[in-house]
């Protein structure tokens, strides 16, 4: 059939439907047959803690946006133009947040009395125009998938199972895209008959969009024009469990790492236990305690040390990170950060760990902290906190957050083979040896590591005498220490990069870290181009914070600091630099959008 | 296990294995006894000093690694089983030594302990069980009495205590034994016994805290007592006791054990230690006065070391998968851009 197609440039689609329905699976697959076909994109999965929450709810809502482009972008979008939804609660809970005039693919076929009661709804929107301002394609998803699956000898619930791949072959027709990756996805992943099931559900919803001409026009976007290169789709957890294989194998040192499950970072002990071939041992422990001191005994015994978790777990494993400070072992923590406190919002993104991760432990605990700032940065940062742990023989912390963890974007491969290896100070000489006898510039001790003849010493967690490391009550040597283990922190400074203003540097200053850097950089170069005069500056690096930021604080006009908590960077910079820093602060479990940066970005330098 | 001496090695003593620290416990505690003993015993088996490692939690036993000449980490509280679950996994050459007391490992540190025991993890883990909070100046701990009037019970202690092997035998350990600090022959035999057997080894070491519970095994382990009130169990042996071994265990019918004065007639109705046996462990190591305490190695059995299957599953993956580290960050599928 001749379908007229028309291009565009950017379309931002979201899939809604119960937590059983299968919006992640799906979105995952409309995400990685999009990223082979060449765009440039961002994800950003949303769903709720319960596994099967209550079936038609709008508690059980769980969504799944991308945002796509021929053109560079660095967020998953604020509106999304297209709503494909599975029932009323998902049709409700999503609807506000659609452009004037959206395209809504709907499931008609749950919108019985019972399915409108569930979603707390008195009429249905359908018909009470809720929907007049888009544009809707209703679909009988139940029935229609029913019906391509018939003759395979599924049950009822089963073939209803198979109706997001119909929804996902009616989105492919619309926005042109070859179904191969997800088709071959399916044989591989199911067995008959819900391989073919699966299979005929996808082909059938492409066909039906094709040949009843629901929709005016399928849409085409070109593929982006991205540097040149080998690109994989990937995501925050992957990336980072992928840096710390890489790390180990440039430090020619096994990796350990202790973890306990928690979401959103129970992917990084999955992915990381698969690379056993590659000198990975994951260790599932008892509790977050014992992941966190099995870490730091690894580390006495010579492997490269991870414990990752997320806010309660960081919480928990305080006092091991602060015997890892006072012993200076080299050691790695990720925080996967998550709405909190408590429970909170364990599958909603949120940057509210930052005070715990510079400040959250007894006693002068100083710790390094820095922040990826996209999915495929996970991978820097995780052989960055590895390289810094092991030069200067300390604690390491690495936040990343619920959305750098589950969203996805392309990523283009790093040239692993032009990586520096990392040093390892390893000390295997007798002659001279005191356990905590320092490097001169990098104020590290060596790594005497357990089975070296002659090296044979206690460490612990009661105060040391510099040097010979021996149980210490001396009051001038519990302050020496405390200094020196701060001022290898403050050394650090040395290893860490200038930051960079984007944009004008004496106007209103824009201040982020991680996982916010796309929204609040989209939101800057928006307001630049409304000839605002602003400019955006992003930390990697939260302590020790880069030697040059000072002076950049200095320089500006303003400084307005966006962030996922209450105010939290702020808070530092102004304690920091005594500069008047304005916070913009958003606890409510999502990322920015760009339209909210632009907007404060207006309110302000009006 | 006898330990043989190999002549090719130099010969060490226990001054080898003693460091140049002074040591702090209080004068009189049963924890120099214990320190002799395993300085001792390092010497006698074969093992260069290099390759030990000593952990500990926190508490007066804890001090144990800084006067010992080996390696040694003195971690924090209740945590020493997952840090030397960590130090063996990444160093599994290493002979690695648990030092924890019984506030330490049976109560801020219960979790660790059962855990590390399930999973067989190749260590040998000395309790000191002084039935007190030593360090934190006396106050009652897991295993103290009920009833027991201290700082913190001025009333008397309202918690029931736990049974150190039982919590071992029922977190299913494959090594369960009891000795006394100052039972010098028979804690030199169990620690030896301990270092031999491959997984997790716990031994449960009366030890006296003369400040804050002076006594507190008195009553069992006097010099007058201890062959009244002990039994000293051996594998394939009859369960005997007394001055002269006059006394013998038998099985009741209820499955429970009763104290028979042995003669020539019932002498093979007294029942034979079998380490191999939990059910027999679980009935010996609750046994209290008016019976004897069981001293000796209660339970031994072989199941694999979790440390020998990481190493073996690690070995596998590494000659089974040559997936290279670019493969694995490229993943499943890739596409180019010009």
């Amino acid at each position: 059939m001749n379908r007229p197609v028309e291009t565009i440039d950017d379309v931002v689609v979201r899939f809604a439907g119960d937590s059983g329905d299968g919006m992640q699976l799906t979105g995952t697959q409309f995400t990685d047959t999009t990223a082979l076909q060449g765009n440039d994109l961002a994800t950003f999965p949303d769903f709720p803690a319960e596994i099967r929450a209550p079936a038609g709810t709008r508690a059980g809502v769980s969504g799944f946006q991308i945002h796509f482009s021929s053109s560079d972008i660095h967020t998953p979008g604020d509106a999304p133009g297209v709503l494909v939804a599975m029932n009323p609660a998902a049709l409700v809970a999503n609807v506000g947040d659609l452009v004037k005039n959206g395209l809504i693919i709907v499931n008609t076929d749950k919108f019985t009395d019972r399915d409108l009661e569930k979603a707390d709804l008195e009429s249905s929107p359908l018909e009470d125009g809720t929907l007049d301002a888009f544009q809707v394609v209703p679909v009988q998803l139940g029935k229609l998938t029913k019906a391509a699956v018939k003759g395979l000898g599924l049950g009822a619930k089963e073939s209803d199972r198979c109706k997001n791949f119909f929804a996902l072959g009616m989105t492919y027709w619309l926005f042109s895209r070859d179904m191969g990756h997800t088709k071959s996805w399916i044989e591989h992943k199911f067995k008959s008959p819900y391989k073919e099931a699966n299979l005929q559900a996808l082909e059938a919803g492409y066909n039906y969009a094709d040949t009843v001409e629901v929709f005016h026009s399928a849409y085409e976007v070109p593929a982006a024009r991205l540097a040149p290169g080998t690109y994989r789709n990937i995501t925050g957890n992957e990336a980072l469990a992928l840096g710390f294989v890489t790390a180990g194998q440039l430090a020619k040192r096994p990796i350990f790492q202790g973890a306990y499950p928690i979401t959103p970072a129970s992917d990084v002990l999955h992915y990381l236990s698969q690379y056993k071939h590659l000198g990975v041992f994951t260790f599932q422990a008892e509790d977050e305690i014992a992941a966190v001191c099995a870490a730091v005994g690894a580390a006495f015994g010579g492997a490269i040390a991870i414990t990752s978790s997320s806010g309660p777990g960081i919480a928990l494993k305080g006092e091991a990170i602060g015997l890892a400070t006072i012993t200076e072992l080299p050691l790695v923590i990720v925080d996967i950060q998550r709405g909190g406190p408590s429970t909170g919002l364990p599958t909603k993104t949120e940057q509210s760990d930052l005070y715990i991760a510079i400040y959250g432990r007894h006693g002068e605990s100083p710790m390094p902290v820095l922040a990826a700032q996209t999915p495929g940065d996970c991978y820097y940062a995780a052989i960055e906190a590895t390289r810094m742990a092991l030069k200067y023989m300390m604690p390491v912390m690495v936040l990343t957050d619920g959305y750098l963890a589950n969203g996805a974007a392309p990523w283009k491969l790093p040239d692993i083979d032009s990586m520096a290896p990392i040093e390892v100070p390893i000390r295997t000489d007798p002659e001279g040896f005191l356990p905590y006898n320092r490097d001169p510039e990098t104020l590290a001790r060596e790594w005497a590591i357990p089975g070296t003849k002659g090296l044979e010493h206690r460490i612990g967690g009661l105060e040391k005498e510099d040097g010979t490391g021996n149980v210490s009550y001396d009051p001038a040597n519990h302050e020496y220490m405390c200094r020196m283990r701060a001022e290898k922190v403050n050394r650090m400074r040395a290893d860490i990069p200038d930051v960079v203003v984007e944009g004008d540097s004496d106007g209103l200053l824009v201040v982020s870290w991680g996982g916010t850097y796309g929204a609040v950089r989209s939101g800057v170069e928006a307001a630049r181009a409304q000839g605002i005069r602003c400019g955006h500056v992003h930390l990697r690096w939260l302590n020790p914070m880069p030697a040059n930021l000072g002076a950049v604080l200095e320089a500006a006009d303003r400084i307005l600091v966006c962030e996922l908590n209450l105010g939290q960077l702020a808070h530092v910079l102004r304690a920091n630099y005594l500069v008047d820093a304005v916070s913009f602060a958003k606890m409510q479990g999502k990322p920015f959008k760009v339209s909210e940066i632009l907007a404060r970005i207006q309110t302000v330098s009006a | 296990m006898p330990i043989t001496e190999d002549p090719a090695l130099p010969r060490v003593s226990k001054k080898d294995f003693m460091s140049d620290q002074t040591i702090r416990w209080c004068p009189g505690c049963g924890d120099y006894s214990i320190l002799s003993q395993v300085q001792t015993t390092f010497a006698k088996l074969g093992i260069p000093r290099e390759k030990f490692a000593v952990i500990s939690g926190i508490g007066c036993s804890s001090r144990f690694p800084y006067y010992m000449n080996t390696y040694g980490f003195h971690t924090i509280h209740g945590r020493a089983p997952a840090l030397a679950t960590g130090v063996k996994l990444a160093n599994p050459e290493l002979s690695v030594w648990v030092i924890t007391g019984d506030g330490d490992s049976l109560s801020i540190g219960g979790n660790h302990l059962i855990h590390v025991l399930r999973r067989n993890v190749d260590l040998q883990i000395l309790m000191f069980n002084n039935r007190i909070y030593g360090l934190t100046k006396g106050q009652y701990s897991p295993t103290s009495e009920a009833g027991k009037k201290t700082k913190s019970s001025p009333l008397g202690s309202i918690d029931h205590p736990f049974e150190p092997c039982r919590v071992a035998l029922g977190s299913d350990a494959t090594f369960v034994a009891r000795t006394v600090d100052v039972f010098v022959k028979e804690q030199r035999s169990i620690l030896e016994q301990a270092h031999a057997h491959k997984g997790a080894s716990f031994v449960e070491i009366m030890q006296n805290c003369n400040i804050f519970n002076d006594g507190a095994f008195a009553d069992i382990t006097g010099r007058k007592e201890r062959k009244e009130r002990c039994v000293f169990v051996e594998h394939g042996q009859p369960l005997l006791f007394g001055a002269n071994n006059e006394k013998g265990l038998r099985l009741t019918p209820r499955l429970t054990l009763e104290v028979i004065e042995v003669t020539e007639d019932n002498a093979d109705e007294v029942l034979v230690h079998d380490e191999t046996n939990p059910v027999l462990a679980g009935l010996l190591c609750g046994l209290r006065p008016p019976f004897p305490v069981a001293m000796g190695v209660l339970l031994r059995v072989e199941r694999a070391t979790y440390d020998g299957a990481a190493l073996a599953q690690m070995d596998h993956a590494a000659e089974t998968n040559k997936q290279t580290l670019a493969q694995a960050v490229a993943g499943r599928k890739t596409w180019d851009v010009g």
